[in-house]
């Protein structure tokens, strides 16, 4: 096996291990370490991570986890994370996890964030109220207190006191995270046949439940290998995949996409990984503060974000041509508000601009994808044929 | 049941304020006055009207279409527009009501917003509805006030403060920039002083339901109740008026000893007293209602009450901390209670009101509200071993409306209770 296969292999049963054995084992590797469970989409994992923690991605059970308990918790019109979620922790499969993360996005994670709280689950749990006001003054004074409340639970639970070099250590490791990444991220949309979607999305997923350090290492043996010319190209059209940042789909959807036709270079599946754009200054005076000030001025546009004065629909646009993709996938969870509300403002926009999109709704834990295979199949056959044409394929 | 009742004092005075605010409305063009769209919960009524501003309120037109039986339509054209069977239906009879001429409930076209001012409070949707809103507005200012979520069961100095900074340097500023008119700390103090004033009356009205028989229905005839002091008139002489006279109206029937009035006259007997989680239904609103009162049942605190306020722990304005207290109703909203807070408030609310029951209409778009409604249920029998029960309907969207799902469902759970109530006699004889 090569050097990328077993790398592949490895983040593979990482991403997907609901017992998160890699975390519980590094956790048991020295005393004071910590595990801090976090929701999507986006949290400052520097933080933890400059306390002595691991920060943990909670993605949800997928197709993996069959739900018993936690369809008691949830109506039939909530979507389907927030039970696989309580089925695990009810499960006992996040026992070791000191505290929880419930970053603000929607009201399914603001109030999944209540139920850990009743019932008293980890030792801390902190929905962490990301500012929508974006002035460094206003917002960013807030985001640092939300910051500062993570690091007050933190030191209770290991009883670290964190240095302002630790933040920068932390941020220097992460900044370097997500320079990999986007290296990884351009050389895919040059050569999308020497890394799969399926393959790069373990390596990314992988990212959220193991420690940066060793993540930072993966990355470069897979940049290094697909700088090689691996793979045999195919016929398939470029797309962006958007609207899938919360819940995930199954990984069958994600190779689906794929077979049917398209390459996808350029998606929101671990946003959280990828939210801030650029490096965060690593030798502030005051890390918390770079890291807002990061947040608030150099974020990726998201559905958490309230956008009135960068309006999302043109910040995809410019990534659709900066990635040379030929159309759009709107891929949305069932029931998921965030993404469902902001369908109709791209999509309207999409018709108006002739951009070609289609658009349907997956939930976690189907693995039937004939019908989502046929509809992307034609949307790539659609761009194949019609490459000169302004686009009006909607398969909504 | 007696025959339909006539119209209160206290009735006249709201219709009165109501048609008030509509009839401004329609001569915005005249007096140039500007328009101000906001939300419910959160709202700044108070500092709207500072700045002379007319306020609309989206979902309080979404509920009204709905009781006229307008809403199917404008849902159909928002879905005809690329939203989506599964979200938040007072958005989208909004959006519909827009596309087809934003000819509001009362059959006139409302005025297009001068300002979209965003205080958004226990609810995301709030923010999408508002980003979609601004795309057909462009000229419309944009104001946002990030409310914390009281995510610990707390507001913070922290929180605090955040929040009177944007009321300062944002909020504020806009608001002098749209209206033209200069802030003037003085009148907002005084408009908080009578802002206060209503919330005392409210909070003694929805406490008279502690009465035996129950004075008035705290959830059917509660919506209609909070009207003025929701849509915009808190802080008003004339929602003092109102509330006042509502009060002693109750307070007449007190002395009575009679039950609520209902579509159908005076309800005979109160057989059951409940307490209500989640908003109500408002396409079949009347017939919703009935199942409870043919039954005898009588809601004796709902959640859905303190939507734009929660009165009953005793917060109010206060003038002599204008901006923080401004600030500090806008997190005390209900939906921005984060689920241990909703279940020690629902709890109080069942034990002192003495309610025999706990019913869940859990809204079929509404995540706000339903996302934990169900472990709520499940806290609350353990903890009090009070019966549940729980029904299903949307808002405004009358798809979702089954009259007879919801109707066998009550009837069982009723028939629970009567058991219940036998037995817990028959101990005690
Ligand atoms: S899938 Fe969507 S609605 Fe569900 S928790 Fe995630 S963001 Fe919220
Ligand atoms: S989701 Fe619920 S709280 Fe939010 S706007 Fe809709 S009805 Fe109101």
């Amino acid at each position: 096996m090569s050097n990328l296969d077993s790398i592949i292999q490895s983040c593979k049963e990482a991403a997907f291990d609901l017992d998160f054995k890699r975390a519980k084992a590094w956790k048991e590797g020295a005393p004071g370490r910590t595990l801090v469970g976090y929701l999507p989409i986006y949290m400052p994992r520097e933080i933890v991570h400059a306390a002595g923690g691991l920060p943990v991605g909670i993605f949800g059970g997928g197709d993996r986890k069959p739900i018993v308990k936690g369809d008691a918790y949830y109506q039939s019109y909530i979507c389907h994370i927030p039970r696989s979620v309580m089925e695990m922790v009810l499960d006992h499969q996040m026992d070791h996890f000191d505290g929880f993360v419930f970053p603000s996005i929607c009201d399914v994670i603001r109030n999944l964030s209540g139920m850990f709280k009743q019932h008293g689950f980890g030792r801390f749990v902190k929905y962490l109220d990301l500012p929508q006001n974006f002035v460094p003054e206003i917002g960013g004074r807030f985001y640092v207190h939300e910051m500062e409340h993570i690091l007050r639970y933190l030191r209770e639970v290991n009883g670290k006191e964190v240095t302002t070099e630790d933040l920068n250590h932390s941020i220097r490791l992460y900044n370097r995270n997500r320079e990999l990444i986007e290296q990884i991220y351009d050389l895919r949309e040059e050569f999308p046949w020497r890394l799969s979607l399926e393959e790069w999305y373990y390596v990314l997923r992988a990212g959220t439940v193991i420690p940066v350090e060793e993540h930072n290492e993966m990355l470069h043996v897979v940049l290094e290998a697909i700088r090689q010319p691996i793979g045999t190209p195919q016929d398939r059209v470029k797309v962006v995949l958007s609207g899938a940042f919360c819940e995930q789909p199954a990984i069958g959807l994600i190779r689906a996409i794929e077979d049917a036709g398209c390459y996808v270079v350029e998606d929101d599946l671990m946003l959280g990984s990828r939210m801030i754009l650029g490096p965060i200054d690593d030798q502030s005076d005051d890390p918390l503060e770079a890291i807002a000030l990061a947040y608030l001025t150099r974020s990726r546009y998201s559905s958490s974000i309230y956008d009135v004065h960068q309006p999302k629909e043109d910040r995809l646009e410019a990534l659709v041509r900066q990635r040379n993709a030929s159309g759009v996938i709107f891929a949305s969870a069932s029931f998921c508000d965030p993404s469902l509300l902001d369908a109709p403002i791209f999509q309207n926009a999409f018709n108006v601009r002739g951009l070609r999109y289609i658009a349907f709704q997956y939930s976690e834990n189907i693995n039937q994808f004939k019908v989502i295979k046929e509809q992307v199949g034609a949307f790539a056959d659609s761009i194949k044929l019609w490459e000169d044409e302004p686009a009006e394929v909607s398969i909504a | 049941m007696s025959k339909e009742a006539i119209k209160e004092k206290s009735m006249i005075l709201q219709k009165e304020m109501v048609e008030g605010l509509f009839n401004e409305l329609d001569r915005v063009q005249e007096t140039g006055k500007k328009v101000c769209y906001t939300f419910v919960p959160g709202n700044l009524s108070e500092l709207i009207r500072c700045f002379d501003m007319l306020p609309v309120y989206p979902e309080i037109n979404a509920l009204q279409n709905a009781m006229r039986k307008k809403s199917a339509g404008y849902i159909k054209e928002a879905e005809r527009h690329a939203h989506s069977e599964d979200v938040c239906t007072y958005v989208k009879c909004d959006i519909g009501m827009m596309i087809k001429g934003n000819v509001g409930p009362t059959g006139s076209k409302i005025p297009d917003p001068d300002v979209l001012l965003l205080s958004y409070t226990g609810c995301f949707t709030f923010m999408k509805w508002f980003e979609t809103l601004k795309r057909s507005y462009p000229n419309a200012e944009v104001i946002m006030l990030h409310t914390p979520y009281q995510e610990n069961g707390e507001m913070t100095p922290e929180m605090t403060a955040y929040m009177v900074q944007q009321l300062e340097q944002e909020v504020i500023p806009k608001m002098e920039k749209v209206s033209g008119v200069k802030f003037d700390p003085e009148k907002l103090k005084k408009i908080l002083g009578l802002a206060r004033e209503a919330q005392d009356w409210i909070a003694r009205i929805f406490e008279t339901t502690k009465h035996r028989p129950s004075p008035i229905d705290a959830y059917f005839a509660g919506v209609y109740y909070i009207g003025p002091i929701n849509i915009g008139f808190r802080g008003t002489p004339e929602a003092v008026a109102y509330y006042k006279e509502l009060y002693n109206e109750i307070m007449e029937r007190v002395l009575q000893g009679l039950g609520p009035i209902t579509p159908e006259g005076e309800m005979p007997e109160e057989k059951y007293r409940l307490v209500v989680e989640g908003p109500p239904n408002w396409t079949n609103f009347r017939e919703f209602w009935k199942i409870f009162y043919d039954m005898g049942a009588v809601i004796v605190a709902s959640s859905y009450t303190k939507v734009g306020g929660v009165y009953d722990l005793g917060w109010r304005h206060d003038p002599d901390r204008p901006l923080e207290s401004l600030a500090e109703y806008c997190m005390n909203c209900y939906t921005n209670l984060n689920i241990p807070q909703r279940i020690s408030l629902l709890s109080k609310l069942i034990k002192e009101y003495h309610a025999d029951g706990y019913v869940t209409n859990s809204i079929k778009s509404c995540n706000s509200f339903s996302a934990g409604q169900l472990a709520m249920m499940r806290e609350i029998e353990d903890k009090l071993e009070v019966p549940v029960g729980f029904i299903e309907s949307d808002l405004v969207d009358p798809r979702y409306f089954s009259y007879s799902n919801i109707k066998n469902r009550l009837e069982s759970y009723f028939q629970m209770l009567a058991q219940r109530k036998f037995i817990h006699e028959t101990q005690n004889a």
